[in-house]
């Protein structure tokens, strides 16, 4: 007969736990990552001091003309010299306060609405989905309240940017999951009627879309009736948009399973209510990275309708290296671009990461 | 007051559930033939055959998940057609259990049981709690409640299933083999609370593959086979002294 002694619980071996294990397991845990940590530190090593000795030690900060430039590293004077119009294109300078209280108060009100356990949000988010454009566009715009009119041809610059793909994410989202119930619809109108806008605007590129908003549009509506061109892009960027958001909320809805649909049906939930508290829930929540994957599109795309001239922040930074003052200073605009294009992709990817960590309930199928 | 109301209803309607020639097709393919079966109300019922027999399609017929294309199916007196109004009535009567749980992995346990309470039956919050807490002791789990599924035990999870259907107050419960994805040992748990449902003379329909449950609570067990109903009998004879040659040989592979 065998009798059972419980064993008691030993520590791991220190080669296997802490900063040794560590190295181990991630670095060299086989000869051929062993030899690609190797490869990779040597590229690092000849790429790295080249680029900060360009772009930090050996880089050009202060003065105000291209001859303040005389070390080798990037001229960062030029962007300085030209940063409020990258930011804010042709605003008129005074007006400015406008621009940037508005960001504030989005900034405020997203940051309200993101931050957990804060309460009365149902208001703020009303009042963010129904009050803000409004206060938005006075402010933008202007022509009340004694603000002098900005038309729109001369904003520009990262505002315009910010502009183009916040109100494209705000009508796509809601767009994209109406398309996305259509498709899945039992009633044949509602049904061809989705496939037939989705199909339609995923296969033509933006490119095609924004001139065709630029150029064709006004010679089929009356003379006499004059849309905007912002707003005419702002309509096409949101239709393009929202039919790639529609496949994607689709490929969640249908990764739920049938069982959550018929329970929510045999418990005598209406359509409605179980899209709503059942359904949508959970398929947005499996695509929340396809969701975040299509804004950050969104937000990169916007650079198109330089094409139909509207002076975006990368194409204010284009048009500015034909400056005869600032001639050659392409590279350092470019990276300058690219740097405030990776600032807001990359807050929204994580934010999108600490929602699906927030949102983990521990049901993994 | 809850029993008042379901004995007025009894004498109401005697016949929880009545099938008359009822028909159904997938595409082509004819999975239930002629269907004639009367439910009287406190009746347990349980319904086997081998799989692909059409079993689960006929239970989900009764809450319309699936739609019949021939012949009349009456729950509570009221018949089950493309009315909206009487599915509606209908899947408030029916409380069902699914193989699957299917419990709604995103709310916690308390909420699962509130859902359809406080949005269908437009229960005040506190009250549709209440209620929820009232089924949860009974079946065992009130320290779950503000647990998500995924955190629990098979056996757990589909007792909450249940406790979510009770929530509604049905008059009559469907059971969809809500055994059949459990461990051995969560079965019991499971089929003790079912126990209980029966002894308080719910209306129970049950596919299961579980005979000794059959054998301890039913008042009639039905045998079906390539979407007929082969034999029913009371469960002592249905055992003991099988008809059709068709309910031995499945019997002799099943006991």
């Amino acid at each position: 007969m065998i009798v059972h002694t419980p064993h008691p619980d030993l520590p791991p071996p220190s080669t296997s736990v802490g900063f040794i294990g560590w190295l181990r397991n991630n670095l060299f845990s086989s000869p051929i990552n062993s030899l690609f940590t190797l490869a990779a530190m040597y590229l690092l090593y000849q790429l790295l001091p080249p680029f900060f000795n360009w772009a930090f030690f050996d880089a050009n900060w202060i003065g105000d003309t291209k001859e303040a430039c005389t070390n080798d590293g990037a001229c960062w004077v030029f962007i300085r010299v030209r940063f409020n119009q990258f930011m804010f294109g042709f605003y008129p300078p005074s007006q400015y306060w406008r621009v940037i209280s508005a960001f504030l108060l989005f900034g405020g009100l997203i940051a309200y609405l993101l931050i957990d356990g804060l309460p009365k949000k149902a208001w703020i988010a009303a009042f963010t989905i129904l009050g803000y454009p409004v206060a938005a566009y006075v402010l933008f715009y202007g022509g009340f309240f004694g603000l002098p009119v900005v038309e729109t041809y001369r904003w520009g610059g990262l505002m315009l940017t910010l502009i183009l793909s916040t109100v494209g994410m705000f009508f796509a989202l809601p767009a994209g999951i109406v398309l996305a119930l259509g498709r899945q619809s039992v009633m044949p109108v509602a049904r061809s009627l989705s496939i037939v806008f989705i199909e339609l605007w995923r296969g033509v590129p933006l490119i095609t879309v924004l001139f065709m908003s630029s150029v064709m549009l006004p010679l089929f509506i009356p003379e006499n009736v004059r849309i905007d061109k912002l707003i005419r892009a702002l309509i096409g960027i949101s239709m393009f948009q929202s039919a790639y958001m529609a496949e994607v909320v689709r490929g969640g809805l249908q990764a739920l399973p049938k069982g959550q649909n018929e329970a929510a049906e045999a418990l005598g939930l209406s359509y409605w209510q179980s899209m709503y508290l059942i359904v949508l829930p959970q398929a947005l929540k499996t695509v929340i990275p396809g969701i975040v994957n299509t804004f950050i599109e969104l937000f990169k795309d916007t650079s198109l309708v330089m094409i139909i001239g509207l002076f975006d922040l990368l194409s204010i930074i284009q048009s500015s290296f034909t400056d005869a003052k600032w001639l050659g200073f392409s590279v350092e605009g470019y990276v300058f671009a690219g740097l405030v294009y990776w600032i807001f992709c990359f807050s929204m990817s994580q934010y999108s990461q600490h929602l699906e960590r927030k949102l983990h309930t521990g049901h993994k199928r | 007051m809850t029993e008042n109301a379901t004995q007025q209803e009894s004498t109401k309607h005697p016949i929880a559930i009545e099938l008359k020639e009822m028909h159904k097709w997938y595409g082509d393919f004819h999975v239930l033939k002629n269907i004639n079966l009367t439910i009287k109300r406190g009746e347990r019922i349980i319904i086997c055959g081998p799989s692909g027999c059409g079993k689960s399609t006929l239970i989900r017929c009764m809450n319309r998940l699936e739609v019949h294309q021939q012949g009349e199916i009456w729950v509570d007196g009221i018949e089950l057609d493309d009315d909206l109004k009487h599915i509606e009535k209908i899947r408030r009567d029916i409380g069902m259990v699914f193989q699957q749980f299917n419990l709604f992995p995103h709310l916690t346990v308390l909420e699962n049981c509130c859902l359809a309470p406080i949005w269908v039956l437009k229960k005040p919050k506190k009250e549709a709690e209440d209620t929820a807490m009232h089924y949860l002791e009974r079946v065992k789990i009130p320290d779950q409640a503000d647990k998500y599924p995924g955190q629990l035990s098979g056996g757990q999870q589909q007792r909450v299933a249940i406790a979510r259907s009770l929530c509604m107050n049905p008059n009559i419960m469907l059971f969809d083999e809500p055994t059949s994805a459990l461990d051995p040992e969560m079965i019991k748990e499971v089929l003790d609370v079912m126990v209980d449902l029966a002894n308080e003379g719910m209306t129970m329909l049950c596919v299961t593959h579980e005979m000794g449950f059959a054998k301890s609570v039913a008042d009639r067990v039905i045998f079906m086979d390539s979407g007929e109903i082969i034999e029913e009998n009371d469960p002592e004879s249905f055992f003991s002294n099988p008809q059709s040659d068709r309910t031995k040989l499945f019997l002799s592979q099943i006991l």
